[in-house]
């Protein structure tokens, strides 16, 4: 249970990083919080050759909020934006789902934009960067680019991001004025992975009641985050139901393992997807109250 | 640029005390508090970050110390279970009161709990049973079936409390009081 011997790096600006991480190509692992990165190396699971510990950068801890959204840097911890207050009036979605991240002593190190990185199926922060058509802002060497969540989870564990980037901020945008947001999710323990998760994001017109539109993105369900838009299912005030599942369960791809069966897993999609649209219904009618 | 095999030097607090190590870096934290500074109250359970037993307070906030390379906390102040006593070096509130609430069988466990409520306790100093429970809810005990951890962690807070009467000590958060 100790991680294999590694060359270790700890740059002290950012341009040293990128040169750094240049140099080692597809040897070099970014360590930020390291919450998910460690363990795999004590269980061996990763070896990387190279570690470059981006802890001692300055200006990369970032939380802002604007009009348009909120940008997190590389550095933001899960509490610190669990715990943003602005952050949260803006949109409360991330509190709703960093809650449901570990534990609050592993929160307290582990990264948002790590956690986006780390591109786990089971992760709560991929499906809500998704779910508020959010991006991941990366920097190399050679310059900066921006990728959309749409294109940024390309596989279990595997995103857009290449040898040589540091993925510096995540921007995950206000969705309109009238929303309302829930994250809720089955586990089997406190605090672990969850057996299947949803996020949904609800918005709601100016007749009471009437719903505009309804996205969900479940995690746990798939090889990444599966993003379901609700929309072919919208009656004025709700939801047909025989659509909802018919709309899930196309876009859904469960495995069975030692926690849950596929079907089991299919069965809390369409219950969590229930809830977490009706509690975001009621969260966007506490809003505009 | 650094080889595998080559040490790091690393400068950090602990309990108050100045520490530079040339250390591993794969080192752990909880290595290096138990193998180089022979600190051995932070105790290494699952060693993968589930259990909670290695739990110590890093600038204040507690951390895995398992999940956590000594090398990258260059700066840091940290502050291991031996740092949760009173500035006497007797039991510190958070330990009093598990002491009183018998919040301990086995105490392999207690080491993680004692800096986990410690730290809960300056941000929540009032919880109710509830609140007491979820704070706990990242640290397992294996023993006590939690029932009397959620009423110390209630009785520390008493203890803690300006104005409950009796002798008042404060955990002493760098152990900084003797140098």
């Amino acid at each position: 249970m100790k991680p294999a011997p590694f060359a270790y790096h700890r740059p002290r600006t950012l341009e040293e990083t990128l040169d750094v991480l240049a140099d080692l190509g597809e040897d070099g692992k970014v360590l930020a919080g390291g919450q998910s990165l460690v363990p795999l190396m004590s269980m061996r699971l990763s070896a990387p050759p190279h570690i470059v510990d981006v802890n001692h950068l300055p200006g990369l801890g970032t939380v802002e909020v604007d009009a348009a959204a909120i940008r997190v840097g590389a550095l933001a911890r899960h509490s610190e934006v669990e715990h943003h207050q602005a952050a949260y009036d803006a949109v409360p979605l991330l509190r709703q789902a960093l809650r449901l991240v570990a534990h609050p002593t592993i929160r307290n190190r582990g990264t948002t934009v790590g956690s986006l990185v780390h591109g786990d199926p089971a992760a709560e922060l991929p499906a809500v960067l998704l779910l508020l058509d959010g991006s991941v802002s990366l920097l190399s060497a050679t310059g900066p680019r921006d990728v959309e969540a749409s294109a940024f989870f390309t596989g279990p564990m595997e995103t857009a991001l290449r040898a040589g980037e540091l993925a510096v901020a995540a921007t995950f945008r206000r969705p309109p004025p009238g929303s309302g947001t829930a994250f809720v999710e089955v586990a089997r323990r406190h605090g672990d992975y969850a057996m299947c998760g949803v996020g949904a994001v609800v918005s709601m017109g100016t007749a009471p009641d009437e719903i505009l539109s309804a996205r969900v993105a479940l995690v746990s369900m798939g090889s990444g985050p599966v993003l379901v838009d609700l929309d072919e299912a919208l009656e004025g005030e709700s939801l047909d139901e025989e659509t909802v599942r018919t709309l899930v369960d196309s876009a859904v791809d469960p495995e069975t393992d030692i926690h849950a069966s596929a079907d089991y897993r299919r069965h809390l999609a369409h219950v969590l997807v229930r809830r977490a649209v009706d509690e975001a219904r009621r969260n966007a009618r506490g809003r505009a109250a | 640029m650094t080889q595998a095999d080559a040490t790091v030097r690393v400068s950090f607090t602990v309990n108050g005390s100045p520490h530079d190590l040339d250390l591993p870096p794969r080192r752990l934290l909880s290595d290096a508090l138990r193998h180089d500074l022979r600190l051995t109250g932070t105790h290494v359970g699952c060693e993968h970050g589930v259990c909670g037993a290695c739990t110590v307070l890093v600038d204040g906030l507690p951390m895995r110390s398992c999940l956590l390379f000594a090398v990258s906390l260059d700066g840091s102040a940290i502050t291991t279970i031996e740092g949760c006593c009173s500035s006497d070096g007797g039991m510190g509130p958070v330990q009093q009161a598990f002491h009183e609430c018998h919040a301990l069988q086995c105490g392999f466990c207690t080491p993680g709990f004692v800096t986990t409520v410690t730290a809960y306790l300056e941000t929540n100093p009032a919880p109710t049973a509830e609140e007491a429970r979820e704070a706990i809810s990242g640290n397992l005990c294996r023993c006590t079936g939690y029932q009397n951890i959620v009423a110390a962690v209630c009785r520390a807070a008493e203890l803690l409390a300006p104005a409950s009467p009796g002798e008042t000590v404060a955990p002493s958060q760098t152990g900084g009081a003797d140098s």
